[in-house]
């Protein structure tokens, strides 16, 4: 301990014996690290924003729809494959796969809608109860369809924030009547708005019964007589079981639609996971990329260090004979040296984190790059503080070494 | 104490070689204190060098405290500096930037135990008490010579080596620092070997050895 301590002291008094040519080689190092970090904050605080929108449609989401999957060879526009998928699918997958918390099939059509003198046209979505929590919706006013709604075939809508403020322009939509193509539907809620999203906005859409959506709009049916459904959403109810889950309905929907092994799904599941992981892996490599830029910095800054080093060995030639003659080793003098440029680099390091830290703040809290978020994690700073103390070995290494070498009679002769 | 046998030390020139030692037999016997005088280029620093084990011989045997060192690595000529040998140089060379007790400090630290009582007391001896916290640059040359013989003595080495400790020093400053020297030797009874041009200096010592062209001349005991 006191040995260690020592050394420390010694270290510092080597720094502190060259004040300006210490701090102007920490100044390099306290760039590259700033730029690193508040670089990489960017990067990560974008990418936590866009994970949490598509993670405020439900995380655990899977999505089934008609049509093969995008891995087949693209989306099959044949009528016929594309319509595959029913009602009473669905109600298999809720009683026989594991691990289900809800399973929300729905239709979908485009519809003009009038209010007095507005109209604007929507898609309408025919849902039944279990859509609210496939997609954490929230009604602002008013209540979701309900079971009894649902059952009934009740002529009640529930409509998106956009849809609202079209054609009721700030009055009251609760309780009043639109029309819906050919028929009446009397509004019973207003979605909270969710934003715009990759998936589509609810924001635009009116939602009505499924049922009243079959009767009113639609009635189509295989030959079989089964509803056909343009989507089923099913949520898992353990993420960690979202692929079994995904496989287990492969295999029921499968056999349901009475396909062949040698045949093609005729239908495709996404599962929120896949797009969550794929947007991270992205913006991941966006981060990396930035943090490679700033990562160019920090070499530079290295080679600094290099360089000044380089220069106290020569100015230290003769300091060095004379610690050799008192006695040092090669690795005393070694360690002296890859100490010194080390600490260096390590101080330029810990600044750098404040500084980069602080713009980042800076930077997401004043908005001058826009609206950006940024978030400086804790495996970002350590990478960091660990990088620059690397680069005061590595880059130490080679003068710590011609140091180390010196012949001392030589290096006592040296002026 | 100390056996040379030999000893030669070659040093290439471009394309010839320059034999600055020519076969030097001497010895050293343990608390004695020798001068060694010669002209300049006469050999003088090369042989306290290698007596020093700053360096190794061409050929022939150099036995410290009845071992060889003459074969020694680097690493292991290090450790016999640390442990055995003070050095005084002319020129002082105290690090500049540490304290006089830093600078006494520092001939302990690499024989691997520092001691700022010791190297308190060591200052004390050489009379500069009074001065433990100025830097080499407030000093005066007696006073950094002082320090020098300080850092030397404080690990208690057997075995002391002086380059002209005298040689930047006026004669009245030079024949101080030589008493505190010989009062330093017979206390702590090491052998001193001290090279020096001046026939009054060379005096202090028991005996005189003259080297010329790379040999031993002739000897004087005093």
């Amino acid at each position: 301990m006191k040995r260690w301590l020592e050394s420390l002291v010694n270290t510092w008094e080597g720094v502190k014996a060259h004040k300006l040519r210490s701090s102007l080689t920490i100044l390099g190092i306290v760039i590259g690290v700033a730029s690193v970090i508040s670089l990489m904050s960017i990067g990560r605080g974008t990418q936590a924003q866009i994970l949490s929108n598509i993670e405020s449609l439900g995380s655990n989401l899977i999505t089934v729809s008609p049509g093969m999957s995008f891995e087949r060879g693209g989306v099959m526009g044949a009528s016929g494959s594309a319509t595959t998928l029913t009602q009473e699918d669905a109600e298999a997958i809720a009683e026989q796969v594991p691990y289900v918390a809800t399973v929300a099939p729905y239709s979908s059509s485009s519809q003009q809608l009038i209010y007095g003198s507005n109209n604007v046209n929507s898609q309408v979505i025919g849902v039944t109860p279990a859509y609210q929590e496939a997609y954490n919706l929230e009604t602002a006013e008013g209540a979701f369809i309900s079971e009894y709604n649902y059952q009934n075939g009740s002529k009640v809508a529930v409509i998106g924030s956009n849809v609202e403020e079209e054609l009721f322009e700030g009055a009251s939509a609760v309780g009043q009547q639109i029309r819906m193509g050919t028929s009446i539907v009397t509004v019973m809620g207003v979605l909270e708005s969710k934003g715009s999203s990759m998936m589509g906005s609810t924001d635009d859409a009116i939602l009505i019964p499924l049922s009243t959506l079959q009767q009113t709009i639609s009635q189509q049916r295989t030959s079989t007589g089964e509803h056909l459904v343009s989507s089923i959403a099913v949520t898992v109810s353990d993420q960690g079981q979202s692929d079994y889950v995904v496989s287990e309905i492969t295999e029921l929907l499968r056999s349901r639609h009475g396909l062949a092994s040698t045949d093609d799904d005729d239908f495709s599941i996404g599962s929120m996971e896949e797009l969550v992981s794929t947007v991270s892996e992205t913006t991941e490599t966006l981060t990396l990329f930035l943090g490679a830029i700033a990562g160019i910095a920090l070499l530079v800054g290295g080679i600094g260090v290099m360089n000044i080093m380089l220069v106290s060995v020569v100015e230290r030639t003769r300091e060095i004979g004379i610690r050799k003659a008192l006695g040092a080793r090669e690795r005393d003098i070694w360690g002296q040296f890859l100490s010194e440029s080390a600490f260096l680099s390590f101080s330029g390091g810990l600044i750098g984190v404040g500084l980069g830290w602080g713009l980042s703040k800076l930077i997401s809290s004043t908005g001058i790059l826009g609206n950006i978020t940024t978030m400086v994690s804790s495996d970002i700073v350590i990478l960091a503080l660990a990088v620059s103390v690397g680069i005061g070995l590595l880059f130490g290494f080679l003068p710590a070494r011609r140091a180390a070498r010196l012949n001392p009679i030589e290096a006592l002769r040296y002026e | 104490m100390i056996r040379l046998q030999a000893i030669t030390k070659v040093y290439p020139m471009g394309k010839r070689e320059l034999e600055v030692l020519k076969g030097v037999n001497l010895h050293v016997k343990r608390g004695e204190m020798v001068a060694i005088m010669g002209p300049s280029g006469s050999g003088k620093t090369t042989m306290l060098n290698l007596i020093g084990c700053l360096d190794i011989p061409s050929s022939g045997s150099y036995y410290l405290e009845d071992r060889e060192v003459s074969r020694l690595s680097p690493g292991e000529l290090a450790q016999v500096r640390a442990k055995k040998i003070g050095f005084i140089f002319q020129t002082y060379n105290l690090l500049p930037q540490l304290s006089a007790l830093a600078n006494v400090e520092l001939g302990m630290r690499y024989a691997g135990c520092p001691d700022t009582v010791r190297s308190r007391e060591a200052l004390d001896r050489v009379g500069l008490s009074e001065r433990a916290s100025h830097k080499p640059s407030e000093l005066s040359g007696g006073e950094q010579q002082r320090v020098s013989i300080a850092r030397a003595l404080v690990k208690d080495p057997p075995l002391i080596l002086a380059d002209e400790p005298t040689g930047n020093l006026d004669s009245h400053t030079g024949a101080e620092i030589m008493s505190i020297l010989t009062e330093l030797h017979k206390e702590q009874g090491n052998t001193l070997v001290m090279i020096t041009h001046e026939a009054d200096i060379a005096h202090y010592c028991q005996r005189v050895i003259h080297i010329k062209d790379g040999q031993v001349e002739w000897e004087e005991e005093l």
